[in-house]
């Protein structure tokens, strides 16, 4: 099966997918400094996840993919999200 | 006519990819359980590493992921040449990476610190868990990096060689899927052992 229209992204969107990387890189060590304490490491986790999400979506093309993708990206992350759950609940709940 | 399936590549490689993301995530998920056993061990082992270094690899590892992304556009476009200097510029920026990690890693041997060593034993049991999951999970994250760096390689001399051209370049993709996944992997890496002390 092809393609029949291929999506071709422009250099400049990918130039600006880096900015943002590079200032979410920097956003985590400021944050990371100042210390919050208790939940640096969740702020240090969220923009993590944003910049994961970044990645998925324009570096690695899940945007312009087809949903199936993006679909089997979720389930696999799903999958994961379980297994934290059950592991943390018997850690913590012991 | 020949037969391909450009689709059907690129999710066999996602397929590849869940069993990459699957491998580390059992790691940080034993990183997340050591960290909430021992947290005061973690804090202080933590402090050890040199997050300068750390954060110029962050800085490398991203760059590399732009470039890579950018060579698909300059294919896609038939500019096969700046293809090949946008995958350059990723390898190099992969060497670059390598050679922090000699430094970093050279410096923690030297002062005696290193899985089995003399000193890792004088350690608590926190410390000598946050020690192993450090060497283990950089370690086999720059294992990862070595191996899409000769994946990048040999998609850079087709690209060059134009078996890589405008109308099939999955491989080029795929890739390219390959080495986001090692720059996605750094990016949980980096802030967790790195910086939050």
């Amino acid at each position: 099966m092809q393609t029949e229209t291929v999506h071709i992204t422009p250099y400049r969107t990918y130039a600006w997918v880096l900015i943002a990387l590079l200032s979410f890189t920097f956003l985590t060590i400021t944050v990371t400094w100042i210390d919050l304490s208790a939940i640096t490491v969740f702020v240090a986790l969220t923009i993590a996840s944003v910049k994961a999400y970044i990645v998925l979506t324009y570096f690695m093309h899940l945007k312009f993919e087809s949903s199936l993708f993006r679909v089997f990206v979720i389930m696999v992350l799903a999958i994961y999200v379980l297994v934290i759950a059950f592991t943390l609940s018997d850690y913590l709940f012991r | 006519m020949e037969h391909r399936d450009d689709i059907g590549a690129k999710l066999g490689m996602w397929v590849f990819i869940f069993t990459e993301i699957l491998l580390f995530g059992g790691l940080f998920l034993v990183y997340a359980v050591m960290r909430g056993n021992y947290s005061a061990d973690f804090h202080q082992a933590a402090h050890h590493l040199n997050a300068f270094i750390g954060t110029i690899n962050t800085l490398v590892l991203l760059i590399s992921s732009a470039t890579v992304a950018m060579s698909i556009t300059a294919v896609q476009k038939g500019n096969n040449r700046l293809a090949v200097i946008l995958l350059m510029i990723t390898l190099i920026c992969a060497a670059i990476f390598m050679i922090n990690k000699y430094f970093e890693w050279g410096h923690k041997f030297q002062i005696g610190l290193y899985p089995g060593s003399d000193l890792m034993i004088t350690l608590n049991h926190g410390q000598v868990m946050f020690f192993s999951l450090y060497f283990f999970m950089t370690g086999l994250h720059m294992f990862h990096l070595v191996v899409g760096g000769i994946i990048l390689t040999i998609v850079m001399i087709k690209v060059q060689s134009g078996t890589i051209n405008s109308t099939r370049y999955v491989l080029l993709e795929n890739g390219g899927l390959y080495w986001h996944l090692v720059d996605l992997i750094w990016i949980f890496l980096f802030p967790l052992l790195y910086l939050v002390t």
